[in-house]
């Protein structure tokens, strides 16, 4: 059909007609949410960032009086040269540098030999107990990560450091070794410990997406079993492998509470605790020279894995539907392995919980003997002779304090990023293909590489003063519950993303057809059809928010203190007892929390993790 | 109210791809107009631009004397103010609505009385027969059920147009039968003008006044579905129409009234035409008989295939290869000789080069 000739307008008639095509653009919804969401994501992510970077080139008050012709505010490579070179340098950057390193990879190493290990236990053979075991694998991880360095110090701690010595010591009466009592074999037990829940849950995930034909195929040619797990196996889970290994390695490099307990008290400083030192000491810039390493690295981690996966990726989906999965006969080794899984369980989660908890009844620590357990810790009043004088935690109206902080910032952030998260997932999903869906994807995806402690730094740089609309925020509550959003930007997103996917378009669609207008949609389409992603989504959010450390731990003062932070405060002036008590309670919320997760469909920490 | 709707040179691009490429139609008020064409076609996008989901990208559209898009003004009604019904492909419906619920949404924006709403749930669902349906969640009903409520719902609100997108393509056979039916009757007794998309030549020859048939983003034909079935405007829309499929014989005119196909000559009626051409021929318009007749051809029945009501009988004569169809059950056996001959005025001719009807 031929084309009609249109007769050819005016300058300003196509002006007009211009301008009302892009109102009409503008007022689209998910292009107004989504610029809103940039504007939102830019002062909470770029900004920052940008800020971090700055204060590590400009003179700071403290080097005012400190080195000669500094100048506050003007442009410097003094910290960078200092952080980077001599003895400073190695002191400071490279020898933590190379800690953190070591930690991160042990851990990843170990966790996913642990992780994936039980992953093919449970999902690939006839072991007995398999469903019990699956849901012990998830608890280490919702636990504070720092349960395992205090059980540790409970059982193995010594006495080179001062101080009173371990259960280890008390029973047979000869110090452990210093390698065993602190620094990285210890840490990267702990951390690993914690952590391989990642390898367990995307591993069994992908051993569960495989049609075991595929394994049966080779055995019937008469493969040999170890080579099917080599040859046919592993190249399929490979991906979930390497998932893994990104989520573990950032995590581990930026983890704060373990090396902080296990490696600070023979200064076996990682990147995370010398952050720490340097802010106390009030180098700031010196600090943000460490915290822009530290993203660096993440950086170069993820993207290097996300190369190797990109080119995987294919391998996902195979025998998505209809398989068939046999389980691998374990033969005479059934009893043996579970009886050693079980162990293994116990040893992580049941031994180091009754460590702590016996613990918290000692009066005077290291003592392990009956007529050494009290109550003093828990409801004692306070006694200029026991703990500093600190009263028992449940009497100290400043722990029900920190307590309420906890969970207020655990509420808001959870609210804040359920509700961030449906609108993102909105602007995401209906935007897609376009550029702008893009960006704010990616600004989302962005304190994915950024590692908890550095996010934390990042925050103080940025509210230190005002800044625009936004009144300095330093050291106020509603700072960390910032921080936290922004932290959990990447799993809103995602999970938000997930949800409005399983809404579908034209269910939206149908609506505007129908006469309603955005808002009418949101409240009666949108909103109730996302509902359970929200509720999941929210639960998790808290837990992982309720045992956050590493994120808020540069950020808390005495008024913001929270449970997480608390448990150190105890740690550092020596109250092991008390800092048990606030882990155990602290565990008390986060399983409690867990329970309630199982009990609504679809929103298990399994789901949640696998969604990321 | 005037429902004519006209589009003028719409044009839609995503991206590269060209979704529509200037597509001019002028639909009458009461007409069952078919999109109808292979996926990728542009039939999904036309249809969403004309409900005002989709911005184009040049061309205006005209509901009666209302303008409702134009690129070059600025204009686009939202889908609201365009008083048009859509049915989706997969439904739709909201899952967590009840089915009057699911009915009633349009209403309470537009602040029916509970009553007049009442009224409107009950005559819907009687309209699709679905009669006591109120209190359903769609989860709770099958396909072709969940489809009747996604009419019921359109028809409640009583939009002065139908849009439909592939409402029957998730439908198993037989119900997509009842449905085809029970959507032209809807039609007969609303006389609503109605677009209806689809890729299923059967559907869209069954239950259209018009049929525009698609292929890359532009309107190849635009005619009654007999016009369509009988005279296709190019080689396209002959080969995409029709079960089997037209027989397509190359050839080249040689006397005012004869194709030389190679081996045989055919005879055709008279075209001013010259050249190399193609013929094109519906099985059924085959002349076939198991004894010499004078004129025809001779083939052999290289594969007979009976189906009840008719039998499709594939024939060959060397390289040219016919598909024939006749009634009832074939006698005729494998590899047996037959006798083939055409009539003239059921040939339609094609120009070999540009694929397009040769009209005389």
């Amino acid at each position: 059909m031929t084309a009609l000739e249109v007769p050819r307008n005016s300058l300003s008639q196509r002006l007009t007609a211009g301008s009302r095509r892009f109102f009409r653009w503008l007022t689209r919804p998910q292009v107004v949410l989504s610029l809103l969401l940039i504007v939102i994501m830019f002062y909470m992510v770029i900004i920052p960032l940008y800020k971090l970077v700055q204060t590590t080139v400009t003179w700071q008050l403290v080097d005012v009086s400190r080195v000669e012709g500094a100048e506050e505010g003007e442009l410097t490579l003094y910290h960078w040269t200092r952080m980077m070179t001599g003895i400073f340098g190695k002191i400071y950057t490279f020898t933590p540098l190379q800690h953190s390193l070591t930690v991160a990879t042990g851990t990843v190493f170990l966790a996913m030999f642990i992780g994936g290990a039980l992953a093919w236990l449970v999902v690939r053979t006839d072991m007995p107990g398999r469903k019990l075991i699956n849901q012990l694998a998830v608890l280490p991880y919702i636990m504070p990560s720092w349960t395992l360095a205090q059980a540790w110090l409970v059982l193995f701690k010594n006495r080179t450091q001062g101080g009173s010595p371990g259960l280890f010591e008390f029973i047979l009466g000869q110090s452990p070794p210093d390698w065993l009592s602190y620094g990285p074999v210890p840490i990267i037990i702990c951390v690993a410990l914690h952590y391989y829940t990642f390898f367990f849950l995307f591993v069994s995930a992908a051993l569960m997406s495989i049609d075991s034909n595929l394994e049966e195929a080779g055995e019937l040619m008469g493969a040999k079993r170890w080579r099917i797990l080599r040859k046919i196996t592993l190249p399929l889970v490979l991906p979930a492998l390497l998932s893994g290994f990104i989520m573990t390695f950032s995590k581990a490099l930026g983890t704060f509470g373990t090396p902080n307990i296990l490696g600070s008290p023979v200064r076996y400083y990682v990147l995370s605790t010398m952050m720490r030192g340097s802010l106390a000491a009030g180098d700031k810039a010196d600090a943000f020279v460490l915290g822009i390493v530290l993203i660096l690295f993440s950086i170069v981690t993820i993207s290097l894995n996300q190369k190797l996966i990109g080119t995987r990726r294919s391998y996902e989906t195979i025998g998505g539907r209809g398989f068939v999965a046999t389980p691998s006969k374990l033969r005479d080794w059934k009893k043996a392995i579970f009886v050693i899984v079980v162990i293994f369980q116990l040893a992580i989660v049941v031994i180091p919980i009754a460590l702590l908890t016996y613990n918290t009844f000692l009066l005077r620590s290291g003592d392990f003997s009956f007529d050494n357990l009290t109550l003093q810790n828990w409801i004692g009043e306070a006694n200029p002779d026991y703990n500093d004088g600190q009263p028992g935690v449940l009497l100290n109206p400043r722990i029900w304090k920190t307590a309420w902080n906890s969970i207020r910032l655990a509420l808001l952030t959870a609210l804040f990023s359920g509700l961030l998260g449906v609108l993102l997932g909105y602007s995401i999903v209906k935007g897609r293909g376009t550029r702008l869906s893009k960006l704010v994807e990616q600004m989302a995806y962005l304190p994915y590489v950024i590692p908890g402690i550095a996010l934390g730094a990042v925050y103080i740089a940025m509210f230190s003063k005002p800044l625009g609309p936004i009144p300095s925020l330093y050291g106020t509550f509603a700072l960390l519950v910032l921080v936290s959003i922004a932290d959990k930007l990447p799993y809103s997103s995602r999970s938000g993303v997930s949800a409005m996917m399983q809404v579908g378009h034209e269910l939206e669609e149908a609506a505007q057809i129908a006469g309603a207008n955005v808002w009418q949609r949101f409240r009666r389409i949108i909103f109730p059809l996302t509902t359970a992603g929200f509720v999941s989504g929210f639960l998790l959010t808290f837990i992982t928010v309720m045992r956050e450390l590493s994120l808020i731990i540069l950020l808390v003062n005495r008024d913001t203190q929270v449970l997480a932070s608390q448990t150190m405060w105890y740690v550092e002036n020596n109250l092991d007892q008390m800092a048990n008590i606030v882990i155990l309670i602290l565990i008390f919320i986060t399983v409690t929390g867990n329970l309630i997760i199982g009990r609504f469909r679809g929103g298990s920490l399994q789901k949640g993790l696998g969604s990321r | 109210m005037d429902t004519t709707i006209r589009i003028i040179n719409l044009t839609k691009k995503f991206g590269k791809v060209v979704a529509l490429d200037h597509v001019s139609l002028v639909i009458e008020p009461g007409t069952f107009l078919t999109l109808l064409g292979p996926s990728g076609c542009g039939k999904t996008t036309l249809l969403r631009c004309v409900a005002g989901l989709e911005d184009p990208d040049g061309g205006e559209i005209f509901i009666g004397d209302k303008l409702i898009f134009s690129f070059d003004k600025g204009i686009s009604l939202p889908p609201s103010q365009r008083e048009l019904g859509l049915v989706f492909q997969n439904y739709a419906l909201w899952p967590h609505m009840k089915v009057d619920k699911n009915i009633t949404f349009a209403l309470e924006i537009q602040k029916m009385s509970k009553d007049e709403m009442k009224k409107r749930v009950k005559e819907s669902l009687k309209e699709v027969q679905m009669e006591g349906y109120e209190d359903r969640y769609p989860r709770e009903m099958s396909g072709g059920q969940q489809q009747r409520i996604a009419l019921a719902r359109m028809l409640a609100y009583r939009p002065k147009i139908f849009l439909m997108d592939e409402p029957l393509s998730n439908l198993d056979a037989r119900l997509r039968m009842d449905m085809r039916s029970e959507i032209k009757r809807l039609h007969h007794i609303a006389g609503a003008t109605t677009i209806y998309v689809t890729h299923d030549q059967v559907e869209a020859l069954t239950m259209s006044t018009n049929i525009a048939v698609m292929k890359e983003g532009v309107v190849q034909q635009f005619d009654p579905p007999d016009q369509v079935y009988h005279y296709p405007a190019n080689l396209f829309v002959a080969d995409f129409i029709g079960n089997p499929k037209v027989n397509l014989l190359e050839g080249e005119i040689d006397a005012q009234d004869l194709v030389d196909l190679g081996h045989i000559n055919i005879k055709v009626n008279t075209y001013n035409a010259s050249g190399k051409v193609v013929v094109g021929v519906r099985p059924e318009d085959i002349i076939v008989s198991t004894t010499p007749i004078p004129g025809a051809h001779e083939f052999a029945a290289y594969s007979v295939l009976p189906s009840g009501a008719d039998s499709t009988i594939i024939a060959r004569q060397k390289d040219i290869e016919l598909t024939i169809r006749v009634m009832g059950i074939s006698k005729i056996k494998m590899d047996e000789k037959i006798w083939v001959a055409f009539d003239p005025s059921t040939l339609n001719l094609y120009h070999k080069d540009s694929g397009n009807l040769i009209t005389s």
